[in-house]
């Protein structure tokens, strides 16, 4: 992937196929300790010790449509290749963590890519299950929750309306602006 | 902030009254597949696009939605477009300039664009680029 923020995209289809009602999702830049850490979290139907042992075999998948699934493999991959760690682990009918962690200045790790339009992309695949999004920069942080903006809107308007999805978008760019220039 | 909530009240108050105006009248429903394959061919700045576009236009109705792996991964991005009948048009090899003529002659005017659909001959996909 040309952008940590789209293997984001990917592993967070796996939560919501997991009937996950709510996802977090951490990032933690810190440049002091040269670490990005990515952390992704849902109170899913998670994995049994059986499944979590095969998860990150590229050959293993749930879907029975076709016998690859690269999703985790990719990002584990990619996490490996900059000096960076990788982890699942899980609960049967509790939770999931995904957490990959990257060496900030590795020469092999590419953007983190333009987090807005993750967040709105992901918005978009997410029904009814709520968003918690923080992003920390050094010591700064930013926090974007799907229930707060649901708030605002109400029953009638979807969350996933062309103007709110571009609000959403201009809201979470601003926010993140804010952290970077402190 | 110069963002606020204010405004997301302001979209809904809109939205409120475009909802009762559309009530009873389906537009087009577009579908962007959406798993590790589309991810990775581009599908994120694609569907983003013709949000953005459907906005700009101001066409009503249109919804877009997002799919998993449609099983062509060579082929990605892809987008589906559905008519109000329920009709099918694929859309593949997108991108933002390819997803914003979409918008305008498809979804606005509605004209299929012909150059960009997928074209099955005795069951092979003929790649768009080559044909």
């Amino acid at each position: 992937m040309k952008e940590l923020s789209l293997h984001i995209i990917d592993i967070a289809q796996n939560s919501i196929r997991a009937d996950a009602k709510e996802v977090q999702l951490t990032i933690v830049e810190n440049m002091l300790e040269n670490r990005l850490i990515i952390t992704i979290e849902d109170n899913g139907r998670g994995m049994n010790k059986e499944t979590l042992e095969k998860v990150l075999d590229p050959f293993y998948t749930s879907r029975t449509t076709r016998k690859v699934g690269l999703g985790l493999s990719l990002f584990r991959q990619a996490a490996l290749g900059c000096d960076g760690d990788f982890s699942v682990t899980s609960e049967e009918n509790k939770f999931t963590v995904v957490k990959a962690e990257f060496k900030y200045d590795h020469i092999d790790r590419v953007p983190l890519g333009n987090m807005p339009d993750t967040i709105a992309t992901m918005i978009m695949s997410f029904g009814d299950t709520r968003l918690i999004y923080r992003h920390t920069i050094n010591a700064e942080t930013f926090t974007f929750d799907t229930k707060e903006i649901k708030e605002v809107l109400g029953e009638e308007v979807p969350l996933v309306s062309t103007e709110v999805v571009q609000w959403i978008r201009e809201y979470i760019q601003e926010g993140l602006e804010e952290i970077m220039e402190v | 902030m110069a963002k606020t909530l204010k405004e997301l009240e302001e979209i809904r108050k809109q939205k409120l009254e475009e909802i009762n105006l559309r009530k009873g009248r389906d537009g087009y429903r577009v579908v962007v597949g959406m798993a590790t394959c589309g991810i990775a061919a581009g599908a994120r700045p694609v569907m983003l696009k013709m949000m953005e576009e459907v906005e700009a236009m101001g066409i009503q109705g249109v919804t877009v939605e997002q799919t998993g792996c449609i099983g062509a991964c060579r082929l990605e991005p892809i987008v589906e477009v559905y008519d109000p009948e329920g009709n099918k048009t694929t859309y593949i090899k997108m991108d933002e300039d390819k997803a914003a003529e979409v918008v305008e002659k498809h979804l606005r005017d509605n004209q299929v664009v012909e150059e960009y659909i997928v074209t099955m001959i005795d069951g092979k996909v003929i790649d768009p680029v080559e044909k």
